[in-house]
């Protein structure tokens, strides 16, 4: 029954790991050609795999764990993907209904425990409940502000003996579920106003615009106005970054003229942003002189943080379409209404300030030099990896150089996980990116730390034979936990380094029948990634242990209850001088 | 600045926890919450007491408005409304104090539900505020136990909450 659901709602794969209370949807599955489920080593890659899958695709992803351990170890999946606002439906497995509550072998109140991360969840009362939840849960990942969807269903209502007529609903009609898909008009006309109003605009975009699929009417509307855009972390890719209206990310390891840019504007247009610490920095001191105009699905992420002088609640689409024909309208009435010149004026002055600190005018990154810095092999890698490769990450301070350095130009190519900070969600990612574009070229740019927290898929790797490539930033250390102890702890590393106990990266993925290269001297390195993409190995993983100074930091850094603009820009200077 | 919110939920397992839930998540207090059947067997009502300023109250019920089950929130302090608690009490009424707790109850409108030789229980309908200062009138020395149900509210006028 549960099967069928999926089949009929157009599952193509399944990421998951059998266990007692799921045997009888495994025979199912096993029954069935339609969907492929996929064997992970552990639960938690399945849902990083789910996770990445959907936001490769914008489809839910899908996971089938048992009771449990199977169910707890999804938990970490499901938060990240939570945060992240990723569609995915995770199914677990239950003790039987009469055995739930008597701490039965592998019994977890999957509900419960899951309950503060996700956006709904059902526990399967029957069989014949079974097409409509299944209807509902794929309904409300995908819709309003996506996140994953728990379905815990005991093992007496997955039995193949018991039966109930099957019809999987076609529509869905939920008086408690209606999110909001247009703007107000009367917003949308006054943030229009504002816009054509401003003197120092700048748009401040995010993950909303991926998953609204926005970037196109984003684009156009940036264009016809001429106005900077910068983004988050999770915004990323949804504004070219080769446009010469580009600032690169904002926020604490954001660029100099974005966050320069953020400062001293008079119009910040949030589109799917959620005004995260991590960009606001203290929010008292946040964006002092600008009319704040906030479009977001999710209407409690508006005015959470910062209040919005004008707040619209809608879809990133939906919304941007509208402010388009508003804009034009506006602009028929009153063409000089835009004040050209004073926007001109205001690209200059960015331009100034990408010229003063910008990442370009770091000196060392062009010159050859050992040890080799994080940021040239990023740099590098942008050079060499084929044009449109997703590129997935884990988190720290590789993740931050991928993100400032490697130029991405198109929407749901970089994956990573940005809300929850999840060690360990590179590898399984980049698998879950392979297997939703098949063709595609995918990398993985991860630390040693992070690597090793799940390091197993390498196996699921080669069962696949998925030909990832992955580069590890090696430092020999959990690099930004140690740049925060150089800078806040008195440089005292506490555990958070350990040279003598790393493994040998190239023989153990050799181990795993795998393809490992190492990287010491610059000379190598470009050399070596040409070789990791070359044709040869083109149907192989192939990892690179690219050796990178331990010491460097990744910078600029906000100074911590600041304001934006407030940043350390290298190990010896900082924005406080100029302010 | 203390508020009353209203909230029609549908009437399933579950629903409860996450409204507690997200109050425990977002760090948000609950001074009292009072759940129920309504006319409509398929909905729950909920009165739920909290301390918030405007900022706070806004994503208080922006975000009891995100969770799937909730139809639908009022938060009844932006205007004109009613609230009521029930309170049963159980006092010490021997001898002398007999006759005085019996005026008590009589001054603050409350009815004498169960009677034994040494005790009686009081039950006391009104506002909040009242059944405290019912509370802090009598003698502490002779309460032996107080129940109260916490508030439930609703708003004066034409105004309702109800799915059309």
């Amino acid at each position: 029954m549960l099967i069928r659901a999926l089949q009929d709602e157009g599952v193509e794969y399944i990421f998951g790991y059998p266990g007692g209370a799921a045997l009888h949807i495994y025979d199912a599955i096993f029954k069935q050609q339609k969907i492929e489920h996929i064997l992970v080593r552990h639960e938690q890659a399945a849902t990083h795999m789910a996770d990445a899958y959907a936001r490769a695709t914008g489809k839910p992803g899908v996971v089938l764990v048992t009771s449990g351990p199977g169910a707890t170890n999804a938990i970490t999946g499901i938060a990240t993907a939570y945060m992240d606002s990723s569609p995915m439906i995770v199914i677990s497995g239950q003790v039987p209904s009469n055995l739930i509550g008597t701490d039965a072998f592998q019994e977890t109140d999957m509900i419960g425990v899951s309950r503060p991360v996700v956006k709904h969840s059902f526990l399967v009362p029957s069989v014949s409940s079974i097409p409509g939840i299944v209807k509902k849960a794929f309904h409300i990942a995908a819709s309003g502000r996506p996140g994953p969807v728990v379905i815990d269903i005991p093992k007496d209502t997955t039995d193949p003996g018991i039966t109930a007529p099957y019809e999987y609903p076609s529509t869905v009609a939920m008086r408690s579920y209606n999110p909001s898909v247009k703007g107000n008009h009367r917003q949308v006309v006054r943030a229009v106003g504002h816009m054509l109003d401003a003197k120092r605009p700048v748009f401040y975009v995010g993950g909303g615009v991926m998953h609204g699929e926005a970037s196109d009417r984003l684009r156009k509307l940036a264009n016809t106005l001429g106005f900077p855009v910068t983004s988050t972390l999770m915004g990323l890719g949804a504004f070219p970054a080769s446009h010469p209206h580009w600032l690169g990310m904002l926020g604490m390891h954001g660029t100099y003229e974005a966050n320069h840019a953020m400062h001293h504007s008079d119009c910040v247009i949030a589109i799917g942003a959620r005004f995260d610490d991590r960009v606001t920095n203290e929010p008292r001191k946040f964006c002092p002189g600008a009319t704040i105009i906030h479009v977001d699905v999710d209407p409690a992420s508006i005015s959470k943080i910062v209040r919005a002088d004008v707040p619209v609640v809608g879809e990133a689409e939906v919304v941007i379409s509208q402010m388009l024909k508003e804009l034009d309208k506006q602009l028929a009435r009153s063409p000089d209404r835009l004040d050209r010149a004073a926007i001109d004026d205001w690209l200059a002055r960015i331009d100034a300030w990408r010229r003063q600190y910008g990442l370009d005018e770091d000196a060392r990154l062009e010159q050859p030099r050992d040890p080799i810095l994080p940021q040239q092999a990023v740099r590098a890698l942008a050079r060499i990896a084929p044009e449109n490769a997703y590129v997935t990450s884990d988190v720290g301070q590789h993740q931050m150089f991928v993100a400032q350095h490697f130029p991405f130009q198109a929407p749901r190519r970089w994956i990573n996980s940005g809300g929850l900070g999840t060690m360990g969600f590179g590898l399984p990612a980049a698998m879950g990116v392979q297997f939703a574009d098949l063709g595609a070229s995918v990398v993985c740019v991860t630390g040693e730390g992070s690597f090793m927290m799940n390091l197993q898929e390498l196996s699921t790797c080669l069962q696949y034979r998925l030909p990832l490539k992955i580069i590890c930033l090696n430092n020999q250390a959990l690099g930004m936990v140690k740049q925060w102890q150089d800078m806040q702890y008195g440089g005292r590393h506490s555990h958070s380094t350990y040279q003598d106990s790393l493994p040998d990266f190239v023989s153990l993925v050799d181990s795993f029948g795998h393809v490992g290269l190492r990287v010491f001297k610059h000379a190598e390195l470009e050399p070596t990634l040409r070789q990791a993409f070359s044709d040869k190995n083109k149907d192989k993983l192939v990892f690179v242990d690219i050796l990178v100074d331990p010491q460097e930091h990744v910078y600029p850094m906000a100074i911590k209850g600041g304001a934006m603009c407030d940043m350390y820009l290298s190990k010896s200077e900082d924005t406080l001088a100029d302010s | 600045m203390r508020r009353i919110i209203a909230v029609l939920i549908e009437n399933e397992a579950g629903a409860l926890s996450r409204v507690t839930g997200l109050f425990a998540q977002r760090n948000y207090n609950i001074d009292s919450l009072t759940v129920s059947r309504t006319e409509d067997e398929t909905l729950s009502r909920m009165t739920i007491e909290t301390i918030a300023d405007d900022a706070g109250v806004e994503q208080i019920t922006k975000h009891l408005n995100k969770i799937v089950e909730v139809v639908k929130v009022d938060d009844l302090s932006e205007h004109r409304h009613l609230v009521r608690e029930i309170m049963l009490v159980k006092v010490r009424a021997e001898g002398l104090a007999r006759a005085e707790m019996k005026r008590m109850a009589d001054i603050f409108r409350g009815q004498i539900v169960d009677v034994t030789t040494s005790t009686f229980t009081i039950q006391l309908v009104g506002a909040d505020d009242k059944l405290s200062s019912f509370i802090e009138a009598i003698d502490p020395n002779l309460v032996l136990e107080v129940a109260r149900s916490g508030v439930t509210g609703i708003a004066r006028g034409t105004r309702t909450l109800r799915i059309k």
